[in-house]
């Protein structure tokens, strides 16, 4: 009786109308050319001697218009139902939460203040500099002091 | 009435007063599949770009980017990621024509602009590991790097297999327009692939 119950489900019940809704292609190469524009930008930006802060303010700025404009045109999100943004937002909070959980953690570290401490080319803790306790910041976390 | 005659009208009754809850991606649930799969996936990197920029932040230690990295290189590969985005979108417009060759002609421009990123990946890698003795034990940056820059790259090479077998398929008869779905599924992880080096280009090479 189950199994017939169960087979007259998947054979009558009419499936729920699910017919995507028709909207028009955006203009592909207008959005190509954006990227190559803001593309050129970045590199502007990039050679350019800004102060830190305001460069890679504007570095960031134009990295995340890229991306907003291929994840809404060239991924469809511009046409899609709401709840899919949803979706896609969700990795940005939990990025964000990573980000802000991690980094009070990290940058009181000493290491990231001794200079040469972890230069390229030497391994981590392979030659501890004499002057690193010296160099450390006073308000440096107990216990966490080198690397 | 019987148990099943009962079921059956209880459910027509649901269809009729519009109790369903309508899908987010109507008339191709693959794409909601995909779009979850992306989610997770934008998670792995968001957490490595952000554990990367844990670690940077206020390190006097962290080298200049182009002291190692070649920008102007990589900005070429960034150029050409974006390119085989444009040629996705394209292949895609042209199966829903119902266009083989356009969709046929698109779909391979998009997978030698992928096989053209990863062949200069493998070029700036070589120059790394070969040229400048780095690897991924040798500091902070390094590991940071390699493994960011690994993990795209293993992605790239995932999407161009995907391509591959999408464009066999379509010379094989089996990409209709009628499953131009499939297309676009495929289309998403591509873009998504070269949103995730956007973020990489800036964070990693340009900051």
């Amino acid at each position: 009786m189950a199994t017939e119950a169960a087979t007259d489900l998947h054979t009558h019940v009419p499936a729920a109308p699910e017919t995507p809704e028709p909207h028009a292609e955006p203009n592909y190469i207008a959005v190509f050319l954006y990227l190559a524009i803001l593309t050129a930008a970045e590199l502007g930006v990039y050679a350019l001697n800004f102060p830190s802060v305001l460069k890679i303010g504007l570095l960031v700025a134009l990295a995340l218009a890229k991306a907003t404009l291929v994840a809404m045109y060239f991924m469809h999100l511009a046409v899609e139902r709401r709840g899919l943004w949803v979706v896609a937002a969700a990795p940005l909070m939990l990025v964000a939460f990573c980000y802000l959980m991690l980094r009070p953690d990290l940058s009181a570290r000493a290491w990231a203040h001794v200079p040469a401490n972890q230069a390229v080319g030497v391994h981590e803790g392979a030659a501890p500099p004499p002057a690193q306790s010296e160099s450390a910041p006073a308000n440096a976390a107990p216990g966490t002091q080198g690397s | 009435m019987s148990e099943a005659a009962a079921i059956e009208t209880h459910v027509q009754a649901a269809v009729t007063a519009d109790l369903y809850e309508p899908s987010l991606t109507p008339g191709n649930t693959g794409k909601l599949g995909m779009w979850i799969f992306l989610a997770g996936d934008a998670m792995t990197f968001g957490v490595g770009i952000a554990a990367y920029g844990a670690l940077r932040w206020q390190n006097v230690n962290w080298p200049e980017p182009a002291q190692w990295l070649g920008i102007t290189t990589t900005a070429v590969m960034t150029f050409i990621l974006i390119c085989s985005s444009v040629t996705m979108v394209e292949a895609l417009s042209g199966i829903r024509q119902g266009n083989q060759q356009k969709f046929r002609l698109f779909i391979g421009a998009t997978i030698l602009g992928g096989l053209m990123f990863l062949g200069m990946q493998a070029f700036e890698w070589h120059h790394l590991i070969i040229g400048e003795g780095l690897s991924i034990k040798t500091s902070l940056f390094s590991a940071s790097f390699f493994i960011l820059t690994g993990f795209h790259g293993m992605h790239v090479t995932g999407g161009v297999v995907y391509n591959s077998v999408l464009m066999v398929r379509g010379f094989m008869g089996r990409i209709t327009q009628a499953k131009a779905g499939l297309v676009e599924i495929a289309g998403l992880y591509w873009h998504f692939v070269d949103l995730v080096w956007i973020l990489i280009f800036t964070f990693v090479y340009l900051i």
